[in-house]
């Protein structure tokens, strides 16, 4: 028999439709991966019961990893689609949508939430405008940079949301991602000036207290963002910010 | 009161959201329209760097010089007014990335570290990492974010562009624009409207460009009457890994790093490439170009690998594969300076980088074409005015383009790490531009009737309900399939006229096909089957505007090349030898008859070509493009 590839994919039309699984078997053909065969099955969308069927709709763009477009849960990892080799997985290849973000339709949610926690935390450095002031910004260390660089690579996938067993509907945890960013923005030298403002952001009801610690957040980053190291960091900066305002106010 | 002028801008890459913090400073509300999250757009794919003289490795480089080397880079082609602003701009743009906390990769002192790239000698490349565009988009990204939480911008992400709005004067008066969640259309007024839509890369099928970069965008106002220019002008990038969904791009820093390129000197050699000895290994590169070696220009590089792998038959396994070799580094430099893209060659192709050679073949990368954009020329300084209302602006009133849509700058072939650079550049040019134009502006687009906005929002709902209820039997993605292939076999790095009289029938038949398409989804939520289906339908009209520039453009100029057209310089002869003076006089005398841009005006059954004189104040064509 002719290798193939098997899916098993959850599905549902919208987010007010009852989810149902749907089958779907494609002629097996070396170094595919999740998308790519996503795409073989969008051309050819008929599943196991030979039914034709609406293709499968889902998110990708840049299929190298650096998007963070194509986030779905493979084999039950939140992890991004176009990485995922279907070599290297088991079959039946079970791919869900994430959880933890409103359902637009099969495999595609809406991560809104991500880029409002970005606001929310304040993740830029104030610039006098994008004009030329004719200086740099003021020296930094190879060290700080190479830190810095590793949350800089943070693609907004939510697979760190998702994993997370603090953040969900019912709670206002910010979760792990914009706390990432929080560090990066406070390491940069001008960017320390508003430590304060950011520190404060994260303070309060949903901030970095709401954290419980179960460290699922660094196992599943595709970017391997010591996610962990920064919330630490970050509960000691507002632990200090906590009593400088306490003896300011 | 009336209210102040809006400018939409569509595209949310490097190019859209400089040109969104540009007008955004200057006052004006900006609506940013974007297919998905900003925050993903293709500029995140770039890799390398970014281009700037910043003279901090003791080369006594020069602005001046990164001009020469962007114009004979462009083989001549590009207007070079703009050039000179852009690389002038250049060192400012990398204090402001620098200001606004862009990880750039550091010297021991702590300042910024430059790389060496194609086509030039020196190091002038900044970069982050290997993930210099994701690093730069971020930051402007983030800068825009500022700018919404104040209420200044307002993100329209998820939706889709379908066309300009027209007024009776045929002034671009708003968009139209589809929510790709509900399916709706919707039209929206604007006082002036730019494009950072970005690239073309899918309309040859499998690129190194993102899934979204079809080039669409561009096409639909080609279609309402923007005139495209050097359409043919297609970039090979010579180092990009297969892929069934994509070909992944392998940075040129790769090279400009020390990456050496070469394929066994015996074909069919099977061993494995470490067990070949280095005297038995074929560096052409190093060989035929021995001044720039493995950093020849793109053009010349994927040119050379095709000379060796179909002419000469050492391809591996016979196929269009050679080798970029950096196994001669040491692991932990490898990390440092080129990770990212080593670890996604690793994850893509399940084979160690650090260990073995990278195998890697020329792949569609780049247009250095598209709408056309003109510029207000600087009688004093022989560049472009640095503010003013013609700059970036299209052959239609009121729309602006900037970024790869675009078609200045790059000429007949980009240099690596100038398009971080000119996507950047220009969108604040575009922005200013735009701000310039609402200033100026006589008619609102609140005294535009609304009769505008019904009948061109019930042309785009007409196209959607005819899409939607089967005239045929056509598979839009299978139809995508045809058009890569057409385009690869017949528009790619080596051209014939007969090849390309073949695609040109081809594509015609592909427009016709794709008017009677079925999908697979008719429904009215999240259709992306609806989507590509009208993608697909601009994509082969644009498509025909490159294969018809290619056809009529009987030379070889930059990444355009036709064997029977070839002007070859002699063998081992230089500046003031006979045979060398004698080249340069054809050479000459060729630039009389095609230094110019290709012009496409839209027409029901195909392009329309007219050929525009260049502006070569700057550096007039003296001397030709030599490598070796």
């Amino acid at each position: 028999m002719e290798k193939e590839i098997h899916f098993k994919i959850k599905r549902q039309q919208g987010p007010d439709a009852q989810p149902y699984w749907e089958e779907f078997k494609m002629p097996y053909a070396p170094s595919h991966n999740v998308v790519s065969a996503l795409m073989y099955l969008r051309e050819h969308p008929t599943n196991t019961r030979g039914e034709k069927v609406d293709p499968v709709v889902w998110d990708c763009n840049c299929m190298e990893e650096v998007c963070g477009a194509c986030a779905m849960i493979v084999n039950g990892e939140p992890r991004q689609a176009c990485a995922a080799l279907i070599d290297d997985l088991e079959q039946p290849i079970e791919l869900e949508p994430l959880t933890k973000f409103p359902l637009v339709r099969d495999l595609m949610v809406d991560r809104q939430k991500m880029f409002d926690a970005l606001q929310q935390v304040k993740a830029w450095i104030k610039v006098d405008g994008s004009w030329d002031i004719h200086r740099h910004a003021p020296l930094v260390s190879p060290k700080v940079q190479d830190i810095r660089y590793l949350f800089s690579r943070c693609m907004t996938c939510g697979c760190c949301m998702e994993a997370c067993p603090q953040f969900h509907e019912g709670s206002s945890f910010v979760g792990p991602a914009p706390l990432g960013q929080v560090l990066l923005h406070n390491s940069h030298p001008a960017g320390e000036y508003d430590k304060e403002e950011r520190l404060h952001a994260v303070m309060g009801d949903g901030g970095i207290t709401d954290c419980g610690n179960a460290q699922n957040c660094v196992k599943v980053c595709p970017k391997d963002i010591p996610l962990t190291d920064a919330i630490a960091r970050l509960g000691r900066q507002t632990t200090a910010q906590w009593l400088r305002d306490l003896f300011t106010n | 009161m009336a209210t102040k002028p809006k400018v939409i801008v569509v595209g949310g890459g490097l190019g859209g959201l400089w040109a969104t913090l540009r007008i955004a400073e200057s006052g004006f509300p900006v609506d940013l329209f974007s297919l998905f999250p900003v925050k993903r757009s293709h500029s995140c794919c770039a890799q390398g760097g970014i281009n700037a003289v910043l003279d901090v490795k003791g080369q006594r480089d020069s602005i001046w010089q990164h001009v020469v080397d962007t114009i004979k880079g462009g083989d001549y082609l590009a207007q070079q007014p703009p050039i000179k602003n852009l690389c002038e701009a250049a060192p400012g743009i990398i204090r402001t990335y620098d200001r606004m906390g862009v990880t750039f990769s550091r010297t021991p002192e702590g300042s910024m570290d430059q790389r060496l790239f194609g086509g030039v000698k020196n190091r002038r490349t900044a970069f982050a990492g290997a993930t210099t565009g994701q690093q730069l988009l971020y930051a402007a990204d983030e800068q825009v974010r500022a700018f919404e939480a104040e209420g200044k911008v307002k993100k329209y992400e998820e939706w889709e562009f379908l066309s300009v709005v027209l007024d009776d004067e045929g002034t671009c008066r708003g968009i139209t624009a589809m929510n790709l969640v509900d399916m709706k259309v919707h039209a929206f007024r604007a006082d002036a409207v730019i494009l950072g839509t970005g690239g073309l890369g899918l309309i040859f099928g499998r690129s190194t460009m993102s899934t979204n970069s079809t080039g669409a965008a561009a096409s639909r106002v080609y279609q309402q009457g923007a005139r495209f220019a050097n359409g043919e002008f297609i970039q090979f990038h010579p180092t990009a890994m297969k892929g069934h969904d994509k070909n992944r791009l392998m940075s040129e820093a790769c090279r400009g790093e020390g990456g050496r390129i070469w394929v066994p000197k015996t074909a069919g050699d099977t061993r494995a490439p470490n067990d070949i000895p280095e005297d038995e290994r074929f560096f052409f590169l190093e060989e035929w170009y021995p001044a720039y070696g493995n950093t020849v220009p793109r053009d010349v590089a994927s040119r050379a690998i095709y000379r060796v792998t179909r002419h000469m038959g050492l391809g591996l396994g016979g196929e269009d594969v050679v080798y970029l070799d950096l196994t001669h580094h040491p692991r932990e430099f490898l990390e440092k300076r080129l990770g990212g893209i080593l670890d996604m060659y690793q994850t893509f192709s399940g084979e160690d980088p650090y260990t073995q050679p990278i195998k890697i073949f020329p792949s569609t990368h780049y247009s250095m074409g598209g709408i056309l954009v003109g510029y207000e020329k600087d009688g004093e300084t022989g560049g472009m005015v640095p503010v003013h209302p013609k700059n970036h602006a299209s052959t239609i009133g009121g729309l602006f383009a900037c970024g790869e849509c675009d078609s200045a700058y790059h000429g007949a072939n980009r240099l690596g790490a100038n398009s971080l650079l000119s996507a950047t550049f220009s969108g604040i040019v575009a922005g200013d531009a735009s701000v310039a134009h609402v200033k100026g502006i006589k008619k609102r687009a609140d005294d535009t009737a609304d009769a505008a906005y019904d009948n061109e929002k019930k042309r785009q709902d007409d196209i959607n309900r005819k899409l939607t209820s089967p005239t045929g039997k056509e598979n839009p993605f299978a139809l995508h399939h045809e058009l890569g292939e057409l385009m690869q076999g017949h528009v790619f790095v080596e051209r014939d006229n007969k090849g390309l009289d073949q695609a040109i029938e081809g594509l015609k038949k592909l427009r016709e096909r794709s008017q009677s398409m079925c999908l697979d989804d008719n429904g009215t939520w999240s259709n992306q089957s609806l989507s590509w289906a009208r993608q697909i339908q601009d994509m082969i009209v644009l498509a025909e505007v490159i294969a018809k520039g290619a056809r009529l453009r009987d030379e070889c100029r930059g990444s355009h090349y036709k064997a029977e057209f070839e002007l070859k310089i002699p063998e081992g002869k230089f500046e003031g030898d006979p045979e060398f003076e004698e080249y340069k006089a054809k050479w000459k005398a060729n630039n009389d008859k095609w230094l110019k841009a290709t012009i496409a005006t839209h027409a029901d059954d195909g392009p329309e070509i007219e050929f525009k004189q260049i502006d070569t104040s700057v550096l007039p064509p003296e001397k030709p493009r030599d490598y070796r």
